[in-house]
């Protein structure tokens, strides 16, 4: 069984079958996970914020930890790859507000702001989100099985559910 | 201009740093009347990247109270506590630990979020009368969950502007090891620069001319 690959912040992976790609301690953060089934070659992004845009021009150095340049950039990386748009099954997790101020300050919410931006992206790309646990205040970890595609994601005080 | 800052400008924020957790932890002690002990604070610069890897691991359970600082210099603020310590100390504050099981209840919520209301309150005070800014906390917020997930949610608007936080972070411990907790002071990426100021220790980033050299 060859190791399971983690994927840091802001990082994208792509790999086969049988590996596992996994990330731990998703906050307000999103797993962006794409698997071929055909192929059984899937990747996963680990986005920070929804935005390019709004960050100062020379950050952009790191397309990874934006929804709007992450996602393009993961589909391209899995076509490189053989993977066919048709055949992508696209699954979402994470976007959760750690912190709960009673209704206050609801430009901090970045998760939220996260799962709209990768809806909004995945839309504008024709590609499905299938299957998805995001927001909740909760921290998850995601695990992804290139096997069988199907995505495992943990909780401290839940028990585990499969995308 | 994070990731160039210069021995005596690190110096100058662990001063700060110093004395504003010097009167959290006095008034901890009070509070739990108990002997606490702190580090020297560390300035850390950190790659956001590895945030979650930060403290203990990704996956570590941890209790987090979280406030807001505003005022001339915007920052955040964040005590973290293993789960069991939180508990007691939850438990010595509502002074019925019998009542206060292993369980994070509304009330065990509440004192944590009390008490990192007052550490705030001491920390914030002296760090403001220190430098002459003015600062003001926000009500504070908790969560009890993995300690990559409180991290990486806290530092996660400050990619916006770069690829680095600066945690200042000190250590209290009690003598009898009842308490175990990392406060962090994160100031906002342009808080920086008005807080090098107000020590007076800016100059450490200015050419002859007085300007301010590029970035």
């Amino acid at each position: 069984m060859p190791e399971p690959i983690r994927v840091g912040m802001s990082e994208i992976v792509v790999a086969r079958a049988p590996r596992v790609l996994f990330t731990l301690g998703l906050g307000s953060c999103i797993a962006i996970c794409v698997y071929d089934f055909f192929l059984k070659t899937g990747g996963m992004a680990h986005i920070m914020l929804p935005d390019s845009s709004l960050s100062s021009a020379n950050t952009l150095t790191n397309r990874g930890k934006f929804a709007d340049t992450a996602i393009p950039d993961l589909i391209s990386s899995l076509q490189k790859e053989g993977a066919m748009k048709e055949r992508m099954v696209v699954k979402i997790a994470g976007g959760s507000q750690m912190f709960n101020f009673n209704g206050l300050n609801s430009q901090v919410q970045i998760g939220a702001r996260n799962i709209a931006a990768v809806e909004k992206i995945m839309a504008e790309l024709g590609l499905k989100i299938v299957s998805r646990n995001v927001g909740g205040h909760v921290g998850r970890s995601v695990y992804m099985d290139l096997e069988t595609g199907n995505v495992t994601i943990k909780m401290l005080n839940s028990p585990d559910v499969i995308l | 201009m994070i990731e160039n800052l210069t021995p005596i400008q690190l110096d100058a924020i662990r001063e700060v740093g110093n004395i504003g957790a010097a009167h959290a932890a006095t008034v901890l002690s009070q509070l739990l009347n108990k002997r606490v002990s702190m580090t020297v604070p560390q300035v850390n610069i950190l790659p956001l990247t590895e945030a979650c890897d930060y403290v203990g691991g990704p996956e570590q359970p941890m209790v987090g109270v979280y406030l807001r600082i505003f005022g001339g210099a915007p920052s955040k603020m964040l005590y973290l506590f293993p789960e069991e310590k939180a508990l007691w100390v939850a438990g010595l504050l509502i002074n019925d630990p019998e009542k206060c099981s292993n369980l994070l209840g509304e009330m065990e919520i509440s004192a944590l979020k009390e008490i990192g209301n007052i550490l705030t309150g001491a920390y914030v005070y002296a760090f403001s009368n220190f430098t002459g800014i003015n600062m003001i906390s926000s009500v504070p917020a908790l969560a009890f969950d993995m300690v990559g997930a409180i991290l990486s949610t806290i530092l996660a608007d400050l990619g916006e502007m770069g690829d680095f936080a600066v945690l200042i972070e000190t250590q209290l411990t009690a003598c009898d090891e009842s308490v175990d907790g990392h406060f962090f002071l994160v100031p906002d990426p342009g808080s920086l620069a008005t807080i090098l100021e107000a020590l007076g220790v800016k100059e450490g980033c200015q050419n002859q001319s007085g300007s301010e050299c590029p970035k």
